[in-house]
C-alpha cells in the first residue's frame, strides 16, 4: 500500500522529519517517537486542578504546584506482556501527564487492553519497565488500585443488585464510609442521568445506562486516573454520544483519561493526546491534529465506482497529480491538498465516479497510511 | 491489611445474601427434618429393634444425627464453593470487578470463606436446634458439634473453591456431585458404621475428610470422645483447609491475574 512514491510527495510539517524518515515499510513500525513529537494539548490543564465530579459545577483552578516529575502519572519503557509465546505488548514507551485525555487506538488484537490490564494491575509485565504514580504494579498493586478508576470492556455490574447497591459495593471495596458513598452515589447517578432508577435492579437496564452506571462506579472512588477499555463499543450511536458527552465534562473537569479504543471519531474527539497501536507496538504518537498533519493530507477525495469499473478506474486515476492513492475494496481515496481540485481532474479524464465525497483527513487516513489497514475491519 | 479487604469481601457477600436468606433458612430446616423423620425416626425403628448393640448402645436417632450433621456441612459447603464461585468469575464477573479495586485475587478467596463460614454456622445452629427438636440431643456437649461441623464444612469448602475457580465450564460440578459428594455421604459413616464396609476399602473412607468429620461430631455428641482422637481428626481436617487455601491463592491468583 504504501509506496516510495507516496513517502517523497508527502508533506512534512517542521519536526516530524526524523519520524517520516523512519516510517514502516516494512511491518516493523516506529517505536518510541514521543521525543519527536510536541506534546501540545493537555498541557494547559496540568497540575493542580481540584478532582470533582459534580455536574455543573465547573472546577476551579487550584494552585499550580509545578514540579513537571510529579506531573507524570504513569511510565512504561520496553512494557511487554507475553501470554506463553504470543506477545500481545512488544516492548512499548510512554508518558502520560496528569490531566491530559491518552488513548490508544487501534484494531482489536493490537495490545490495547493488554496494556490496560498491565496499568490497572491486573496483568503483571513480562519485561520492561512500567511505574504507575510513582509505584511498582506488582508489588504496590493495591495502593495503585485504591487510585485509579476502571471502566472494563466488558460490563463487571451485578446485574442482581439495585443501581444503588452497585455503587455501594463498590465504595466499600474502597473502604469508604456509608455516608461518604451515599452522598457521591446521588451526585455520580445525576452526572450520568440514572437517578430514577437509582432502586432498580441493574438487569434490564439498556446497554447504554449499564455503561453510564460503569462510569459512575468507577468514580466512586474520585480516582486520580480513570481507565477506560473501549467505553462505547457495543453501543447504539445515540448511547455513544450520551456517554461521549460524559467523559467530555470529565475531561472538562480536569480528570485524567486513559482510554483504548478502535472508533477513530471518539479518539479524535476525547484525546488530547494518542498512540496507534498496531501489533503490540507503537506506530505513532501525537496529538490527532499532529498525527493527521505528519500522516495524511489536510484532504481526501472518496470514489465510489461500479465494482467491475474499479480497477479500470484505479488504473486510469494513477496519474492524477495527487499526493498518495489508496485503492479499498470498495473505493478509492485520493490524499489531497484540495479535493475539489482532485475531483476536476478525475472527471477531465473523462471517469464518472458513482458518487464521490470530498472531506477532511481523520485519523482512520493514518491509520491506513502507518498499516495499510483499516481501523474497524 | 489482608484481613480487611477479606472482610470487605465478606461485606459483598453479606449484601447479596440479604436477597436470599428466607429461602436458605427454610431448607436450612426442612432438610434435617425430612432426613431425621424419615431415616432417623422411620428407618430408625427397624434399627433398633435389630441392632441397636452394633451402634454402641444408643438409639438409631442419636446415632445418626450428628453424623448428618457433618454430612450437611459438607453439602452446604458443596454448595457454596461451586456455583457461586464459578458464577461471580464467569457469568457475573463480579470478581472482575473487585479485582478494579484495591483487593486482591487471595482477598476474594478468603472473603468468600468468611462467608461460607457463616453460612456454615447459621445450617450448623439451625441442624442442631431440629435434633434437639427431634429429641436427638444427649448432653450439654452437643454444642461443641457446632464447630466441628464447621470445620468439617471448611475442609470441603477451601479446596473445592479453590477448583471452582480456576474451572472452564459448570459442568464439573456435576461430575464432582456424583463421584465425590455423593459416594462420600453415603459410605464415610454417616448412615453406618465404616466398621461394615468390607475390609479392603474401609482404609479409604478413613482417608476422606467426611469421615473425621462424622467421626469427631458424632462422639462429641455421644460423650465418647476421646482426646488423641479427637485431636487426629481436627488436625487432619485442619491440614485439608490449609492445603485447600494454599492452592486457592494460587489458583484465584492465576485466574483474576492474566
Amino acid at each position: 500500500m504504501l509506496t516510495n512514491t507516496a513517502l517523497a510527495v508527502l508533506p512534512a510539517p517542521p519536526g516530524i522529519i526524523t519520524l517520516l524518515a523512519r516510517l514502516p515499510l516494512r511491518p516493523d513500525p516506529v517505536v518510541g517517537t514521543g521525543k519527536s513529537c510536541v506534546r501540545v494539548a493537555g498541557l494547559d490543564r496540568r497540575a493542580g486542578r481540584r478532582r470533582d465530579y459534580s455536574p455543573g459545577v465547573s472546577v476551579l483552578a487550584g494552585k499550580v504546584t509545578g514540579v513537571a516529575d510529579a506531573d507524570i502519572l504513569i511510565r512504561a519503557r520496553g512494557l511487554t506482556k507475553a501470554f506463553g509465546g504470543a506477545i500481545a505488548v512488544d516492548g512499548i514507551d510512554f508518558e502520560l501527564s496528569r490531566g491530559e485525555v491518552f488513548g490508544f487506538l487501534g484494531p482489536n488484537g493490537a495490545g490495547k487492553s493488554s496494556t490496560m490490564r498491565m496499568i490497572g494491575c491486573v496483568s503483571p509485565p513480562t519485561g520492561g519497565e512500567l511505574t504507575i504514580l510513582g509505584l511498582d504494579p506488582v508489588s504496590d498493586g493495591p495502593a495503585i488500585r485504591a487510585r485509579l478508576g476502571v471502566v472494563p470492556q466488558e460490563d463487571t455490574l451485578d446485574v442482581e443488585l439495585t443501581v444503588r447497591e452497585n455503587l455501594l459495593i463498590y465504595g466499600r471495596y474502597f473502604g469508604l464510609r456509608r455516608d461518604v458513598i451515599a452522598e457521591r452515589t446521588a451526585r455520580l447517578l445525576e452526572f450520568v442521568q440514572l437517578t430514577d432508577r437509582a432502586a432498580d435492579q441493574v438487569e434490564p437496564l439498556s446497554g447504554g445506562m449499564k455503561r453510564r452506571l460503569t462510569i459512575a462506579r468507577s468514580l466512586i472512588s474520585e480516582p486520580e486516573i480513570l481507565l477506560l477499555d473501549e467505553p462505547t463499543t457495543g453501543l447504539d450511536p445515540q448511547a455513544r454520544h450520551v456517554v461521549w458527552d460524559r467523559l467530555y465534562r470529565l475531561k472538562q473537569q480536569g480528570v485524567t483519561l486513559v482510554l483504548t479504543t478502535h472508533y477513530m471519531d471518539e479518539a479524535e474527539q476525547l484525546c488530547d493526546r494518542l498512540v496507534v497501536m498496531d501489533a503490540g507496538k507503537i506506530a505513532a504518537e501525537g496529538s490527532p491534529r499532529e498525527l493527521i498533519a505528519a500522516y495524511s493530507t489536510p484532504e481526501v477525495l472518496e470514489l465510489r465506482f461500479r465494482l467491475e469499473q474499479q480497477e479500470q478506474a484505479a488504473e486510469k486515476l494513477a496519474d492524477v497529480p495527487v499526493d498518495r492513492i489508496e485503492v479499498l475494496a470498495d473505493r478509492i481515496l485520493l490524499y489531497t491538498t484540495s479535493g475539489e481540485d482532485a475531483l476536476a481532474a478525475v472527471q477531465a479524464r473523462g471517469l464518472e465516479p458513482a458518487t464521490s465525497l470530498v472531506r477532511r483527513s481523520t485519523l482512520e487516513d493514518v491509520f491506513l497510511r502507518l498499516t495499510g489497514r483499516r481501523l474497524e475491519d | 491489611m489482608t484481613q480487611a479487604f477479606a472482610v470487605r469481601q465478606l461485606r459483598f457477600w453479606l449484601t447479596n445474601y440479604r436477597r436470599t436468606w428466607q429461602g436458605s433458612i427454610y431448607s436450612g430446616v426442612l432438610s434435617p427434618v425430612l432426613y431425621l423423620g424419615a431415616m432417623g425416626l422411620g428407618l430408625g425403628t427397624l434399627v433398633n429393634a435389630h441392632s441397636k448393640a452394633s451402634l454402641g448402645g444408643v438409639s438409631y436417632l442419636a446415632f445418626l444425627a450428628p453424623g448428618l450433621m457433618a454430612a450437611t456441612a459438607m453439602q452446604t459447603a458443596m454448595g457454596e464453593s461451586t456455583y457461586p464461585v464459578f458464577g461471580s468469575v464467569k457469568w457475573l464477573k463480579t470478581y472482575q470487578a473487585a479485582t478494579a479495586t484495591p483487593l486482591r485475587p487471595a482477598d476474594l478467596f478468603h472473603g468468600h470463606l468468611l462467608f461460607t463460614t457463616l453460612r456454615l454456622a447459621m445450617n450448623s445452629a439451625v441442624f442442631l436446634a431440629v435434633m434437639a427438636a427431634f429429641g436427638a440431643v444427649r448432653s450439654a456437649w452437643v454444642l461443641t458439634t457446632v464447630p466441628a461441623a464447621i470445620l468439617t464444612g471448611l475442609a470441603f469448602a477451601a479446596p473445592i473453591e479453590a477448583y471452582a475457580v480456576s474451572c472452564a465450564k459448570e459442568t464439573s460440578f456435576a461430575a464432582l456431585f456424583r463421584f465425590g459428594i455423593i459416594p462420600l455421604f453415603l459410605f464415610s459413616g454417616t448412615f453406618f458404621p465404616v466398621s461394615r464396609l468390607p475390609a479392603a476399602v474401609r482404609p479409604l473412607a478413613y482417608l476422606t475428610p467426611l469421615w473425621h468429620g462424622v467421626a469427631l461430631c458424632r462422639s462429641l455428641s455421644l460423650g465418647t470422645a476421646q482426646p488423641w482422637a479427637s485431636a487426629l481428626h481436627v488436625g487432619y481436617l485442619i491440614a485439608v483447609t490449609a492445603i485447600g487455601v494454599y492452592a486457592g491463592n494460587q489458583t484465584y491468583r492465576r485466574r483474576l491475574y492474566a
